[in-house]
């Protein structure tokens, strides 16, 4: 057994069938394997949806998460979204504490971030951040000087660079 | 035609012969459109058996075996099965009724979300919303359940679906199902490697499992291999049966409950040919050491399974008989007959071995002094098994008895041997019987269980008198469920818990007699040969009470 433990990303190619979210997640949680966040949506096929999996473990386990998930009747395709060949977005919500005085700093941080204002009140602000996770984990980081009263994050998104890999849906149906 | 009519016509297509089940108001409506055919319906005494005989009637026939319930607690008792025949691979489509899909959610009598429950040992689930769905959603279910790695396909269909009309139907002639394609034939490089590496092995050994029943006609053709490229065969619990028991090549079951000789031929193999096993911890308690300096080639229809608890040097993907085919193609010139000699000699050691004290009570007693006081169950299997058909089935039940019978029972030419291997569920063998003796009326059927096991089934007599299906049962009675007790014996120091079934026992003969069956005892040595003769006699049910020692362990 190795004792790598590493990060990867996977990309689930679904039917778009009741429960198959849960069939997923569900295997996921019984043979014991990490989940660090999990995005579903349905892609350009109505009938396929997109799910998209960041996992943790030892090679082993990764190649167990492959073909277990690989292996329900659900399933059309799973493949890793390799880090070099892919792009990664997620969007985070952050609503802070932010008085009239503190507001133009804040907002400053957002724009170096490119994140968008997208609520204020007299003593809060919310701000939209989109990016890989690192980004937004260092803008949290930035902004955790003010106190941070509600924060939503979508869980990573992901495709592949160029037409190398592309999965065409109308070969799928 | 209502939905129901279009199940049962599915059935029909399906070549369904029966129907293992019990109705209640929710599958009401299937149980009337039934009537209209001539599938022959069996009234289980408990849900659980249902599955139980429908799985024990797939694996003789080689058929999808079909369970069908009603809702809620009948759908909750079925779970048991269809968890057993999961763990085994076994191809079922349950149908359990449902409340009305309008009330689905809102816990309203008799409703459980019995998809839910068992999505993580079931192959698929549906559950049906339009009555047009039916034919696709049956001819799915019966592809799903008996192609690649087979096993249970639940189908949960509400009883106004049921009831809903259907306007035209038509069974689809073929499956489509973009997501599920399993591999069938196995990749023609990775068999050109395996056959290279067996050119070049010394000690090549071949291990088989379940998975070999399971693919039609494999048996055959693993058989045909082993014996012209001279190959050694041991097995898993799951792959007793595949050569017979007194073959030249087969050299015992492997694991912790299998044959010293097994295992040691393992253990000195320079290439394993793992074939349909799973490499599960009873088999192998130590998946790494099969790895080490050995050639593993795992070859399995299930890509999951290969690497799963050993790293293979050559995994390949395919159906057994495909790839067995295959092999059978290839021109193969070892001799392997110094390392065959080198395993019978390891047969001979351990049969010319002092064995291990079976009697915990006396020190002072020879194993022979006491097999001539009690009856030593495992010489009973033995002479139990030697004095059936050539093509009889033997079904073990779970505890004591079951590795008793995988350790001794004669499996012949064209024998079966039929038990829970992966659930280990007790009171299987009785309804697995039945079943078995539904798809083979003219083959012989004997489950061999526990009075632990028995206990838990023994309403199914009810359901052989009834459809007189004349099953011969052994109940080894020693009065303690027998391997728990040793098992606190020996991990609890004699602290005995919950294991004592006393003298509350019901009497069997008088039970026997309740039901119109035949009851024989066996409770002297003596008695035994003579017991096996009449039990085996004629073809009518029968069950035969042996009294064993109950401080025996395996």
């Amino acid at each position: 057994m190795s004792e790598v433990t590493n990060k990867k990303v996977f990309q689930i190619l679904v039917d778009n069938n009741s429960g198959v979210l849960s069939r997923i997640s569900g295997l996921f949680s019984r043979r014991g394997y990490n989940i660090e966040s999990i995005t579903a949506g349905v892609t350009a096929e109505p009938t396929i949806t997109r799910i998209t999996v960041v996992t943790s473990g030892d090679n082993d386990i990764m190649e167990q998460i492959e073909k277990q998930v690989g292996k329900l009747v659900d399933v059309r395709d799973i493949h890793e979204l390799k880090p070099e060949e892919s792009v990664f977005r997620e969007l985070a919500m952050i609503k802070v504490r932010a008085t009239a005085d503190q507001r133009e700093n804040v907002i400053a941080l957002a724009n170096i971030f490119r994140g968008n204002i997208i609520d204020v009140s007299n003593e809060s602000l919310m701000i939209e951040v989109t990016g890989n996770s690192g980004k937004v984990d260092a803008f949290l980081k930035l902004v955790s000087g003010y106190e941070i009263l509600e924060l939503a994050r979508t869980g990573v998104a992901g495709l592949g660079r160029g037409t190398k890999n592309v999965i065409y849906l109308d070969k799928l149906i | 035609m209502i939905a129901a009519d279009a199940i049962v016509k599915c059935l029909e297509a399906e070549g369904v012969e029966y129907v293992f089940g019990y109705p209640g108001v929710a599958i009401c409506p299937f149980y009337d459109s039934i009537l209209n055919t001539n599938i022959k319906t069996i009234l289980v005494r408990q849900e659980q058996n249902a599955a139980h005989e429908a799985s024990g009637y797939a694996r003789i026939s080689g058929k999808v075996g079909v369970a069908v319930v009603t809702s809620g607690p009948g759908a909750t008792n079925l779970i048991t099965g269809i968890a057993t025949a999961f763990a085994d691979s076994i191809p079922l489509v349950c149908i359990t009724g449902q409340v009305d899909s309008n009330l689905m959610g809102s816990d309203v009598f008799q409703e459980v979300d019995v998809s839910g429950a068992c999505e993580s040992f079931v192959k698929f689930s549906y559950i049906v919303r339009k009555a047009s769905d039916v034919p696709r959603i049956m001819k799915e279910a019966f592809h799903i359940a008996s192609t690649g790695r087979k096993g249970p396909v639940l189908i949960d269909i509400p009883i106004d679906v049921q009831k809903a009309e259907i306007r035209k139907f038509a069974y689809p002639e073929t499956v489509s199902i973009r997501t599920y394609k399993p591999t069938v034939t196995g990749h023609a490089v990775q068999i050109k490697r395996v056959i290279k590496e067996l050119q070049k092995a010394k000690r090549p050994i071949i291990c088989v499992g379940g998975g070999v029943h399971l693919s039609s006609g494999a048996r055959e053709e693993v058989r045909r291999f082993v014996e012209e490229k001279d190959i050694p065969v041991v097995c898993t619990m799951m792959g007793l049966g595949v050569l017979p028991t007194n073959h030249f090549l087969f050299y015992g079951m492997v694991g912790n409950n299998g044959q010293a000789y097994g295992n040691r031929a393992m253990n000195d193999a320079d290439m394993i040919i793992m074939v349909g096993a799973r490499v599960a911890d009873r088999s192998f308690s130590q998946p790494d050491l099969i790895t080490e300096n050995k050639v593993l080639v795992h070859i399995d229809v299930d890509p999951a399974e290969i690497g799963k608890n050993a790293g293979p040097t050559i995994p390949l993907v395919g159906d057994i008989k495909h790839v067995f085919e295959e092999f059978n193609k290839a021109e193969i010139s070892a001799d392997h007959s110094l390392w065959i000699d080198k395993l019978d000699g390891y047969k001979d050691d351990t049969q010319n071995a002092s064995r291990r004290k079976r009697h915990m009570y006396s020190s002072t007693m020879t194993e022979e002094e006491i097999n001539a006081l009690t009856v030593n169950p495992e010489i009973f299997i033995k002479r139990l098994s030697r004095a059936m058909n050539d093509n009889a089935v033997y079904v073990a039940d779970v505890g004591q008895n079951q590795l008793w019978s995988c350790a001794n029972c004669v499996i012949k030419e064209n024998g079966r041997f039929l038990t829970s291997g992966g659930m280990g569920t007790m009171g299987y063998s009785v309804p697995a019987a039945l079943g078995a003796k539904l798809a083979a009326p003219d083959r012989q059927v004997v489950a061999v269980c526990g009075d632990g096991g028995f206990q838990m089934t023994m309403m199914e007599l009810a359901t052989m008198k009834q459809y007189k299906v004349p099953v011969k049962i052994v109940v080894l009675r020693n009065n303690v469920l027998g391997l728990v007790r040793q098992y606190q014996h020996f991990t609890y120091q004699d602290r005995y818990s919950v294991i004592d079934l006393g003298d509350s026992i019901p009497d069997f003969k008088l039970l026997a007699d309740a039901y119109g069956i035949r009851y024989l005892q066996i409770a002297a040595v003596e008695d035994m040969d003579s017991g096996i003769e009449d039990f085996l006699s004629d073809d009518e049910a029968t069950l035969l009470e042996v009294i064993i020692d109950p401080k025996l362990v395996v």
